[in-house]
Protein backbone atom coordinates (compact mmCIF):
# COMPACT_ATOMS: atom_id res chain seq x y z
CA UNK A 1 0.00 0.00 0.00
CA UNK A 2 2.71 2.42 1.02
CA UNK A 3 4.78 1.55 -2.03
CA UNK A 4 1.77 1.97 -4.29
CA UNK A 5 1.10 5.39 -2.84
CA UNK A 6 4.69 6.36 -3.37
CA UNK A 7 4.56 5.28 -6.99
CA UNK A 8 1.36 7.26 -7.52
CA UNK A 9 2.86 10.41 -6.02
CA UNK A 10 5.85 9.98 -8.26
CA UNK A 11 3.66 9.63 -11.33
CA UNK A 12 1.68 12.72 -10.37
CA UNK A 13 4.80 14.79 -9.84
CA UNK A 14 6.04 13.69 -13.24
CA UNK A 15 2.82 14.88 -14.83
CA UNK A 16 2.95 18.13 -12.87
CA UNK A 17 6.41 18.83 -14.19
CA UNK A 18 5.12 18.28 -17.70
CA UNK A 19 2.26 20.69 -17.05
CA UNK A 20 4.81 23.21 -15.77
CA UNK A 21 6.65 22.87 -19.08
CA UNK A 22 3.48 23.78 -20.91
CA UNK A 23 2.02 20.37 -21.72
CA UNK A 24 -1.65 20.82 -21.00
CA UNK A 25 -2.33 17.19 -21.95
CA UNK A 26 -0.44 15.98 -18.90
CA UNK A 27 -3.01 17.66 -16.69
CA UNK A 28 -5.79 15.58 -18.19
CA UNK A 29 -4.22 12.48 -16.68
CA UNK A 30 -4.27 14.11 -13.24
CA UNK A 31 -7.96 14.93 -13.69
CA UNK A 32 -8.71 11.35 -14.72
CA UNK A 33 -6.91 10.04 -11.64
CA UNK A 34 -8.75 12.24 -9.14
CA UNK A 35 -12.10 13.00 -10.76
CA UNK A 36 -14.20 10.48 -8.82
CA UNK A 37 -12.75 11.17 -5.39
CA UNK A 38 -13.02 14.91 -5.81
CA UNK A 39 -16.53 14.75 -7.23
CA UNK A 40 -17.64 12.44 -4.43
CA UNK A 41 -16.38 14.76 -1.70
CA UNK A 42 -18.05 17.76 -3.36
CA UNK A 43 -21.26 15.83 -3.81
CA UNK A 44 -21.35 14.88 -0.12
CA UNK A 45 -20.53 18.42 0.94
CA UNK A 46 -23.10 20.11 -1.30
CA UNK A 47 -25.70 17.38 -1.63
CA UNK A 48 -26.41 18.44 -5.18
CA UNK A 49 -25.14 16.85 -8.39
CA UNK A 50 -24.96 19.96 -10.58
CA UNK A 51 -23.19 21.97 -7.93
CA UNK A 52 -20.82 19.12 -7.16
CA UNK A 53 -19.83 18.87 -10.81
CA UNK A 54 -19.38 22.61 -11.09
CA UNK A 55 -17.30 22.95 -7.95
CA UNK A 56 -15.18 19.85 -8.55
CA UNK A 57 -14.38 21.06 -12.06
CA UNK A 58 -13.60 24.52 -10.72
CA UNK A 59 -11.22 22.93 -8.20
CA UNK A 60 -9.27 21.27 -11.01
CA UNK A 61 -9.14 24.54 -12.94
CA UNK A 62 -7.78 26.37 -9.88
CA UNK A 63 -5.24 23.61 -9.36
CA UNK A 64 -4.11 23.98 -12.96
CA UNK A 65 -3.77 27.74 -12.71
CA UNK A 66 -1.86 27.52 -9.43
CA UNK A 67 0.10 24.37 -10.17
CA UNK A 68 3.41 26.26 -9.81
CA UNK A 69 2.59 26.89 -6.14
CA UNK A 70 2.21 23.19 -5.34
CA UNK A 71 5.06 21.86 -3.20
CA UNK A 72 5.95 18.50 -4.71
CA UNK A 73 7.29 17.23 -1.39
CA UNK A 74 3.69 17.19 -0.19
CA UNK A 75 0.76 15.03 -1.19
CA UNK A 76 -1.08 16.21 -4.24
CA UNK A 77 -4.37 14.73 -3.03
CA UNK A 78 -4.20 16.83 0.15
CA UNK A 79 -3.63 19.95 -1.92
CA UNK A 80 -6.45 19.37 -4.38
CA UNK A 81 -8.86 18.32 -1.62
CA UNK A 82 -8.05 21.56 0.16
CA UNK A 83 -8.92 23.58 -2.94
CA UNK A 84 -12.16 21.63 -3.38
CA UNK A 85 -13.33 21.79 0.25
CA UNK A 86 -12.61 25.52 0.41
CA UNK A 87 -14.73 26.05 -2.70
CA UNK A 88 -17.52 23.91 -1.22
CA UNK A 89 -17.46 25.84 2.06
CA UNK A 90 -17.63 29.13 0.15
CA UNK A 91 -20.55 27.85 -1.89
CA UNK A 92 -22.41 26.71 1.22
CA UNK A 93 -21.88 30.09 2.85
CA UNK A 94 -23.24 31.92 -0.18
CA UNK A 95 -26.32 29.73 -0.23
CA UNK A 96 -27.29 30.59 3.32
CA UNK A 97 -30.27 32.92 3.26
CA UNK A 98 -29.06 35.09 6.11
CA UNK A 99 -25.51 35.12 7.29
CA UNK A 100 -26.49 36.19 10.79
CA UNK A 101 -27.85 32.72 11.21
CA UNK A 102 -24.34 31.49 10.46
CA UNK A 103 -23.04 32.94 13.71
CA UNK A 104 -22.07 30.28 16.19
CA UNK A 105 -24.21 29.74 19.22
CA UNK A 106 -21.94 30.32 22.23
CA UNK A 107 -20.67 27.16 23.84
CA UNK A 108 -21.65 24.88 20.97
CA UNK A 109 -18.66 24.49 18.73
CA UNK A 110 -19.88 24.26 15.16
CA UNK A 111 -23.54 24.58 16.01
CA UNK A 112 -25.01 27.59 14.32
CA UNK A 113 -28.42 29.16 14.58
CA UNK A 114 -28.93 27.99 11.06
CA UNK A 115 -28.31 24.35 11.76
CA UNK A 116 -30.47 24.51 14.85
CA UNK A 117 -33.32 26.02 12.90
CA UNK A 118 -32.76 23.48 10.15
CA UNK A 119 -32.82 20.71 12.73
CA UNK A 120 -36.09 22.05 14.08
CA UNK A 121 -37.59 21.83 10.60
CA UNK A 122 -36.61 18.23 10.02
CA UNK A 123 -38.78 15.68 8.32
CA UNK A 124 -41.32 13.70 10.34
CA UNK A 125 -40.11 10.37 11.63
CA UNK A 126 -42.36 8.13 9.58
CA UNK A 127 -41.15 9.81 6.40
CA UNK A 128 -37.51 9.27 7.41
CA UNK A 129 -38.15 5.63 8.13
CA UNK A 130 -39.47 5.10 4.62
CA UNK A 131 -36.26 6.42 3.07
CA UNK A 132 -33.96 4.10 1.23
CA UNK A 133 -30.51 3.69 2.77
CA UNK A 134 -28.68 5.84 0.22
CA UNK A 135 -31.26 8.59 0.45
CA UNK A 136 -31.08 8.43 4.21
CA UNK A 137 -27.29 8.80 4.17
CA UNK A 138 -27.66 11.91 2.04
CA UNK A 139 -30.26 13.27 4.40
CA UNK A 140 -28.28 12.63 7.57
CA UNK A 141 -25.07 14.08 6.15
CA UNK A 142 -26.98 17.10 4.96
CA UNK A 143 -28.35 17.61 8.46
CA UNK A 144 -24.89 17.70 10.04
CA UNK A 145 -23.58 21.13 10.99
CA UNK A 146 -21.07 22.29 8.34
CA UNK A 147 -18.02 22.00 10.55
CA UNK A 148 -18.74 18.39 11.40
CA UNK A 149 -19.89 17.52 7.92
CA UNK A 150 -16.55 18.16 6.22
CA UNK A 151 -14.52 16.12 8.72
CA UNK A 152 -17.04 13.26 8.72
CA UNK A 153 -17.04 13.12 4.91
CA UNK A 154 -13.26 13.02 4.73
CA UNK A 155 -13.07 10.49 7.55
CA UNK A 156 -15.77 8.05 6.47
CA UNK A 157 -16.19 8.47 2.71
CA UNK A 158 -12.57 9.15 1.87
CA UNK A 159 -11.30 7.14 4.86
CA UNK A 160 -8.48 9.57 5.45
CA UNK A 161 -6.32 9.63 8.58
CA UNK A 162 -7.04 12.46 11.03
CA UNK A 163 -3.70 14.15 10.34
CA UNK A 164 -4.46 14.32 6.64
CA UNK A 165 -7.90 15.77 7.32
CA UNK A 166 -6.17 18.45 9.40
CA UNK A 167 -3.80 19.17 6.51
CA UNK A 168 -6.72 19.51 4.08
CA UNK A 169 -8.89 21.70 6.26
CA UNK A 170 -5.89 23.53 7.73
CA UNK A 171 -6.92 22.66 11.26
CA UNK A 172 -4.82 21.47 14.19
CA UNK A 173 -5.06 17.75 14.91
CA UNK A 174 -6.84 18.38 18.21
CA UNK A 175 -9.59 20.35 16.49
CA UNK A 176 -10.06 17.62 13.90
CA UNK A 177 -10.39 15.03 16.68
CA UNK A 178 -12.96 17.13 18.51
CA UNK A 179 -14.99 17.67 15.36
CA UNK A 180 -14.93 14.00 14.43
CA UNK A 181 -16.09 13.10 17.94
CA UNK A 182 -18.88 15.66 17.90
CA UNK A 183 -19.83 14.76 14.35
CA UNK A 184 -20.15 11.09 15.30
CA UNK A 185 -22.14 12.06 18.36
CA UNK A 186 -24.46 14.26 16.28
CA UNK A 187 -24.97 11.43 13.79
CA UNK A 188 -25.74 8.96 16.53
CA UNK A 189 -28.37 11.26 17.99
CA UNK A 190 -29.84 12.07 14.59
CA UNK A 191 -30.10 8.42 13.76
CA UNK A 192 -31.66 7.40 17.01
CA UNK A 193 -34.81 6.72 14.99
CA UNK A 194 -33.22 3.94 12.95
CA UNK B 1 -25.12 7.69 32.40
CA UNK B 2 -24.68 10.55 34.85
CA UNK B 3 -22.86 8.23 37.16
CA UNK B 4 -20.42 7.06 34.48
CA UNK B 5 -17.00 8.66 34.28
CA UNK B 6 -16.79 11.20 31.46
CA UNK B 7 -13.58 9.67 30.19
CA UNK B 8 -15.54 6.59 29.05
CA UNK B 9 -17.07 8.64 26.23
CA UNK B 10 -13.59 9.91 25.34
CA UNK B 11 -12.33 6.33 25.29
CA UNK B 12 -15.13 5.38 22.93
CA UNK B 13 -14.01 7.99 20.41
CA UNK B 14 -10.36 7.20 20.95
CA UNK B 15 -11.25 3.57 20.26
CA UNK B 16 -13.11 4.49 17.08
CA UNK B 17 -10.13 6.57 15.95
CA UNK B 18 -7.79 3.66 16.74
CA UNK B 19 -5.98 6.05 19.00
CA UNK B 20 -6.37 4.29 22.35
CA UNK B 21 -3.84 2.84 24.77
CA UNK B 22 -4.24 -0.86 25.71
CA UNK B 23 -5.02 -0.12 29.36
CA UNK B 24 -7.67 2.43 28.33
CA UNK B 25 -9.22 -0.08 25.97
CA UNK B 26 -9.34 -2.69 28.71
CA UNK B 27 -11.05 -0.20 31.02
CA UNK B 28 -13.54 0.69 28.27
CA UNK B 29 -14.42 -2.95 27.53
CA UNK B 30 -14.89 -3.69 31.23
CA UNK B 31 -17.18 -0.72 31.60
CA UNK B 32 -19.23 -1.58 28.52
CA UNK B 33 -19.69 -5.13 29.77
CA UNK B 34 -21.28 -3.77 32.96
CA UNK B 35 -23.10 -0.63 31.80
CA UNK B 36 -25.98 -1.04 29.38
CA UNK B 37 -26.37 2.74 28.93
CA UNK B 38 -22.81 3.21 27.70
CA UNK B 39 -23.04 0.02 25.65
CA UNK B 40 -26.02 1.56 23.87
CA UNK B 41 -24.08 4.73 23.08
CA UNK B 42 -21.16 2.71 21.79
CA UNK B 43 -23.42 0.59 19.61
CA UNK B 44 -25.13 3.72 18.31
CA UNK B 45 -21.81 5.25 17.31
CA UNK B 46 -20.66 2.07 15.59
CA UNK B 47 -23.97 1.70 13.79
CA UNK B 48 -23.81 5.27 12.48
CA UNK B 49 -20.33 4.64 11.16
CA UNK B 50 -21.16 1.39 9.43
CA UNK B 51 -24.25 3.07 8.03
CA UNK B 52 -22.07 5.81 6.51
CA UNK B 53 -19.67 3.24 5.19
CA UNK B 54 -22.50 1.51 3.38
CA UNK B 55 -22.77 4.58 1.14
CA UNK B 56 -22.19 3.78 -2.49
CA UNK B 57 -19.13 5.36 -4.02
CA UNK B 58 -20.49 8.04 -6.29
CA UNK B 59 -18.66 8.58 -9.54
CA UNK B 60 -18.14 11.75 -11.49
CA UNK B 61 -20.59 11.97 -14.41
CA UNK B 62 -19.54 11.13 -17.97
CA UNK B 63 -17.89 14.06 -19.67
CA UNK B 64 -16.47 15.38 -16.42
CA UNK B 65 -12.85 15.33 -17.61
CA UNK B 66 -13.69 17.00 -20.93
CA UNK B 67 -15.59 19.63 -18.99
CA UNK B 68 -12.48 20.42 -16.94
CA UNK B 69 -10.27 20.62 -20.02
CA UNK B 70 -12.76 22.96 -21.71
CA UNK B 71 -12.67 25.23 -18.68
CA UNK B 72 -8.88 25.47 -18.50
CA UNK B 73 -7.58 28.88 -19.49
CA UNK B 74 -5.96 28.96 -22.91
CA UNK B 75 -2.21 29.31 -22.71
CA UNK B 76 -1.15 32.91 -22.35
CA UNK B 77 -1.22 33.72 -26.04
CA UNK B 78 2.07 35.50 -26.52
CA UNK B 79 4.27 33.29 -24.44
CA UNK B 80 2.46 30.20 -25.63
CA UNK B 81 2.69 31.11 -29.30
CA UNK B 82 6.34 32.01 -29.11
CA UNK B 83 7.19 28.83 -27.33
CA UNK B 84 5.18 26.85 -29.82
CA UNK B 85 6.78 28.50 -32.84
CA UNK B 86 10.28 28.08 -31.51
CA UNK B 87 9.71 24.43 -30.95
CA UNK B 88 8.16 23.89 -34.34
CA UNK B 89 10.21 25.95 -36.82
CA UNK B 90 8.71 24.22 -39.83
CA UNK B 91 5.18 24.80 -38.63
CA UNK B 92 5.98 28.36 -37.76
CA UNK B 93 7.27 28.93 -41.30
CA UNK B 94 4.11 27.37 -42.69
CA UNK B 95 1.97 29.54 -40.44
CA UNK B 96 3.93 32.58 -41.49
CA UNK B 97 3.48 31.54 -45.10
CA UNK B 98 -0.28 31.57 -44.69
CA UNK B 99 -0.07 34.86 -42.90
CA UNK B 100 1.93 36.39 -45.70
CA UNK B 101 -0.32 35.00 -48.40
CA UNK B 102 -2.25 38.13 -47.71
CA UNK B 103 -2.52 40.24 -50.84
CA UNK B 104 0.14 42.78 -49.93
CA UNK B 105 2.98 40.39 -50.34
CA UNK B 106 1.99 38.85 -53.63
CA UNK B 107 1.27 42.23 -55.08
CA UNK B 108 4.55 43.58 -53.81
CA UNK B 109 6.29 40.81 -55.70
CA UNK B 110 4.42 41.54 -58.90
CA UNK B 111 4.44 45.31 -58.80
CA UNK B 112 7.83 46.04 -57.39
CA UNK B 113 9.54 45.97 -60.78
CA UNK B 114 12.09 48.73 -60.44
CA UNK B 115 15.72 48.28 -59.79
CA UNK B 116 17.09 48.74 -56.31
CA UNK B 117 20.25 47.92 -54.46
CA UNK B 118 21.50 48.19 -50.94
CA UNK B 119 23.77 51.21 -50.60
CA UNK B 120 27.39 50.68 -49.84
CA UNK B 121 29.91 53.40 -50.80
CA UNK B 122 32.29 51.23 -52.81
CA UNK B 123 29.62 49.46 -54.86
CA UNK B 124 29.73 50.49 -58.51
CA UNK B 125 26.31 50.88 -60.11
CA UNK B 126 26.07 51.01 -63.92
CA UNK B 127 22.49 51.19 -65.12
CA UNK B 128 20.86 48.08 -63.65
CA UNK B 129 24.11 46.27 -63.06
CA UNK B 130 25.90 46.37 -59.79
CA UNK B 131 29.60 45.67 -59.58
CA UNK B 132 31.73 44.64 -56.66
CA UNK B 133 35.07 45.78 -58.07
CA UNK B 134 38.15 43.54 -57.90
CA UNK B 135 40.30 44.29 -54.89
CA UNK B 136 37.43 46.02 -53.05
CA UNK B 137 35.80 44.70 -49.89
CA UNK B 138 32.12 45.48 -49.38
CA UNK B 139 31.05 45.39 -45.77
CA UNK B 140 27.49 44.29 -45.03
CA UNK B 141 24.78 42.40 -46.93
CA UNK B 142 24.09 43.21 -50.56
CA UNK B 143 20.55 43.00 -51.88
CA UNK B 144 19.91 43.62 -55.57
CA UNK B 145 16.36 43.74 -56.87
CA UNK B 146 15.41 43.61 -60.54
CA UNK B 147 19.02 43.95 -61.69
CA UNK B 148 22.22 41.97 -62.06
CA UNK B 149 25.15 41.69 -59.75
CA UNK B 150 28.73 41.05 -60.75
CA UNK B 151 31.13 40.15 -58.01
CA UNK B 152 34.86 40.45 -58.67
CA UNK B 153 35.97 41.52 -55.23
CA UNK B 154 35.04 40.48 -51.70
CA UNK B 155 31.72 40.75 -49.83
CA UNK B 156 31.71 40.47 -46.06
CA UNK B 157 28.07 39.55 -45.69
CA UNK B 158 25.16 37.85 -47.48
CA UNK B 159 24.40 38.36 -51.11
CA UNK B 160 20.81 38.22 -52.33
CA UNK B 161 19.66 38.82 -55.86
CA UNK B 162 15.93 39.10 -56.34
CA UNK B 163 14.52 38.73 -59.79
CA UNK B 164 17.82 39.27 -61.49
CA UNK B 165 21.09 37.56 -62.25
CA UNK B 166 24.37 37.13 -60.50
CA UNK B 167 27.84 36.58 -61.83
CA UNK B 168 30.75 35.57 -59.69
CA UNK B 169 34.26 36.07 -61.05
CA UNK B 170 37.00 33.63 -60.05
CA UNK B 171 38.36 36.25 -57.69
CA UNK B 172 34.99 36.69 -55.92
CA UNK B 173 34.72 35.97 -52.21
CA UNK B 174 31.43 36.05 -50.35
CA UNK B 175 31.74 35.40 -46.63
CA UNK B 176 27.99 35.10 -45.99
CA UNK B 177 25.23 33.24 -47.80
CA UNK B 178 24.57 33.77 -51.43
CA UNK B 179 21.21 33.26 -53.05
CA UNK B 180 19.15 34.18 -56.04
CA UNK B 181 15.44 34.59 -55.78
CA UNK B 182 13.45 34.25 -58.94
CA UNK B 183 10.10 32.69 -58.32
CA UNK B 184 7.25 33.99 -56.29
CA UNK B 185 7.65 31.17 -53.84
CA UNK B 186 11.33 31.86 -53.28
CA UNK B 187 10.47 35.49 -52.74
CA UNK B 188 7.90 34.55 -50.17
CA UNK B 189 10.30 32.24 -48.48
CA UNK B 190 12.87 34.97 -48.33
CA UNK B 191 10.32 37.35 -46.81
CA UNK B 192 9.20 34.70 -44.37
CA UNK B 193 12.71 33.98 -43.19
CA UNK B 194 13.42 37.63 -42.61
CA UNK B 195 10.09 38.17 -40.89
CA UNK B 196 10.75 35.23 -38.62
CA UNK B 197 14.19 36.60 -37.85
CA UNK B 198 12.65 39.96 -37.02
CA UNK B 199 10.03 38.42 -34.79
CA UNK B 200 12.32 36.02 -33.02
CA UNK B 201 15.65 37.76 -32.85
CA UNK B 202 16.66 35.66 -29.86
CA UNK B 203 16.21 32.41 -31.75
CA UNK B 204 18.68 33.70 -34.32
CA UNK B 205 21.06 34.45 -31.51
CA UNK B 206 20.68 30.93 -30.19
CA UNK B 207 21.73 29.62 -33.58
CA UNK B 208 24.78 31.83 -33.62
CA UNK B 209 25.83 30.59 -30.24
CA UNK B 210 25.51 27.02 -31.39
CA UNK B 211 27.85 27.70 -34.31
ZN1 LIG C 1 -21.65 3.74 31.65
Amino acid sequence: MERRRYALDELINKRINEVLKGKQDAFEEIVILFQHRLYHVCYRMLNNKQEAEDIAQEAFVRAYINIHTFDQKRKFSTWIFRIATNLCIDRIRKKKPDYHLDAEVPGTEGLTMYSQIAAAGDLPEEQIEKMEAQERIRYEIGRLPDKYRSVIILRYFEELPLQEIGDILELPLGTVKTRVHRGREALRKQMGTM
Amino acid sequence: MNTCPEKIIDYMHAYLDEDIRPEEERELQEHLANCSECKEIMDGLEESISFLKSATQIKAPAGFVDGVIARLPKEKSQVGAQRFLRRHPLLSAAAMFLLLMSATLFSSYGNDQHFSVSKQPNLVVQGETVLVPAGETIKGDIVVKNGSLRIEGQVEGDVTVIHGSKFMASTAIVTGESEEIDKAFDWLWYKIKNTVKDIFPSSKEDEKQEK
